[in-house]
């Protein structure tokens, strides 16, 4: 009965194999919500050297840098859903770059447990180049009549130049957010144990000797 | 429990792709009329009011990264404003004598264009939210149907021509701005006495821009000419009739005598007026009246 509850109520964290709590995924739920909320009411009205700075592609990726690639690829399809129905533009657009967004934000947290402070940076950087590089993709394999100017490649700079100055404070601002229901505090870095691949189960040893005690003989 | 873990991983990761695909491809393909855009109209209903809050609450932020933007601009722009100002002062005295004559000419042709605005119905709306991306050129006005909004309404800012109600629903709308690519409108330069009609369409890949095609090649235009909307009207049924008034201020001619390799027309690039990225009022002209009258010009 408690296992049906359980499963109920939470879902799985793909990077330690433990069910993701409740608080967790409403917490997420609420920021993916208040994020597109507050990027169309607000911040798409100002204008930083001419463009506007676009924080959803950075929530996702925060989310996916701090939960994991399954995580991060849920809120990215969540949140590009949500900004294409509000938007009423083309839907399953936005999602589908997102979902790229979160998905691999989640696998640098599963593949390289990334410790340095300026790393929310630079994949907030990569994030918007991804966003802004995939959406003209799109748009062109869908016909839209626009041939590739050297403004719409500065357009997409601009852009990629002033989210990276944000990205930190909104990684910041997700992280103080998630902190609390996150199964471990993503400030304090696993240590990475001898391996090439993912992180070894070495630091998890009651996973590497099977989920069994250890007894003397 | 590791190739689980993988395989779940990828099963959930194939069926959100999937799903967004498929989304996508169904939503590319319908109509406007279709359940998909109906469930999109249905949940930007339900979305509205609170970013109708959003918007309320969060405007003194907004405005203060308004200001901050500005201030930051404002220098830039100090140099080119003064040397406006002094052409502008020049101007101003050739206009007030043209104003006088014009109001007495107007009067005996029965043509205030001005009034064609009011005779329009316009519905004052304020922006509550706006899309940064550089694909969808809208706005989201507070709006809609219950305030006599309908599709293609066209809507005008404090300097000129705006854009046009892409989609409406109840208490709010979308309004495609004229910068978007899938704008057109009939306009003329006004060269002097005459004036060349073309239609004027968004300069593709270039947002601040826009193009006004199919001028005659004759057409004598130079840099700096205004650019208005030339609406119509068929004299034998006044049904058929544009759906922008005619007279309605657009944007400088700024760049000139480009060709049209294909149609062999000329074609100008044009300066808009109104900036489209610090909107926060906007005008929406409901339905023209049948007071409404368009004076024959004839196109240069």
């Amino acid at each position: 009965m408690m296992a049906v509850a359980s499963s109920a109520t939470a879902a799985v964290n793909p990077r330690s194999g433990t069910q993701l709590p409740l608080r967790l995924i409403v917490r997420i739920s609420v920021i993916a919500f208040m994020a597109v909320v507050i990027q169309e009411s607000a911040i798409s009205q100002v204008s930083i050297f001419g463009v506007n700075a676009d924080i959803t592609p950075l929530v996702v990726m925060s989310v996916g840098l701090l939960c994991g690639s399954m995580a991060g690829a849920i809120t990215g399809f969540a949140v590009g859903l949500l900004v294409d129905l509000s938007l009423v533009q083309t839907l399953g657009v936005t999602s589908l770059l997102y979902i790229v967004i979160g998905y691999w934000s989640g696998r640098l947290l599963e593949l390289r447990d990334p410790a340095h402070g300026l790393v929310p940076v630079a994949l907030g950087a990569a994030a918007t180049a991804v966003s802004g590089g995939g959406m003209a993709l799109i748009q062109f394999l869908l016909g839209v009549d626009a041939p590739v100017s050297l403004l719409l490649v500065q357009q997409i700079l601009l852009t990629v130049l002033v989210n990276t100055l944000i990205a930190l404070p909104v990684y910041e601002l997700v992280r103080r957010v998630l902190q609390r229901a996150l199964p471990r505090d993503p400030r304090r870095r696993v240590r990475r144990a001898y391996t090439t691949g993912v992180l070894s189960p070495l630091h998890r040893p009651s996973e590497r000797l099977g989920g069994t005690r250890r007894t003397s003989r | 429990m590791h190739d689980k873990q993988v395989r779940r991983r990828r099963a959930v990761l194939g069926l959100l792709v999937g799903a967004s695909l498929i989304l996508l491809t169904a939503y590319f393909g319908e109509s406007p009329t279709s359940p998909l855009h109906a469930v999109q109209r249905g949940i930007v209903a339900v979305l509205a009011p609170i970013q109708q809050g959003a918007s309320t609450v969060l405007a003194p932020v907004r405005n203060a990264a308004g200001w901050v933007s500005d201030t930051l601009n404002a220098k830039s722009q100090l140099a080119r404003m003064r040397s406006q100002n002094a052409r502008l002062y020049r101007e101003l005295a050739q206009y007030q004598g043209a104003a006088i004559q014009n109001r007495q000419l107007s009067q005996l042709i029965r043509l205030d264009r001005t009034n064609n605005i009011a005779n329009y119905n316009p519905v004052a709306a304020d922006v509550i939210g706006k899309d940064s991306s550089l694909w969808y050129q809208q706005i989201e006005v507070d709006r809609g149907s219950a305030d006599g909004v309908r599709l293609g309404d066209p809507v005008i800012g404090e300097q000129g021509l705006v854009g046009k109600v892409s989609t409406v629903v109840g208490g709010v709308s979308f309004v495609t701005l004229l910068t978007d690519p899938s704008f057109a409108v009939g306009a003329e330069v006004l060269s002097g006495a005459s004036t060349y009609a073309g239609v004027l369409v968004p300069q593709a890949g270039n947002p601040s821009s826009l193009l006004l095609t199919g001028l005659n090649p004759q057409a004598q235009i130079s840099q700096g000419q205004e650019v208005v909307t030339s609406g119509f009207m068929d004299a034998s049924n006044p049904a058929v009739r544009s759906l922008y008034p005619p007279g309605i201020p657009i944007g400088t001619v700024s760049n000139q005598n480009t060709q049209d390799s294909l149609a062999n027309n000329q074609q100008v690039q044009v300066q808009p007026f109104v900036d489209l990225g610090s909107l926060s009022v906007v005008q929406i002209l409901t339905r023209p009246t049948p007071t409404t009258q368009r004076a024959q010009v004839g196109a240069g």
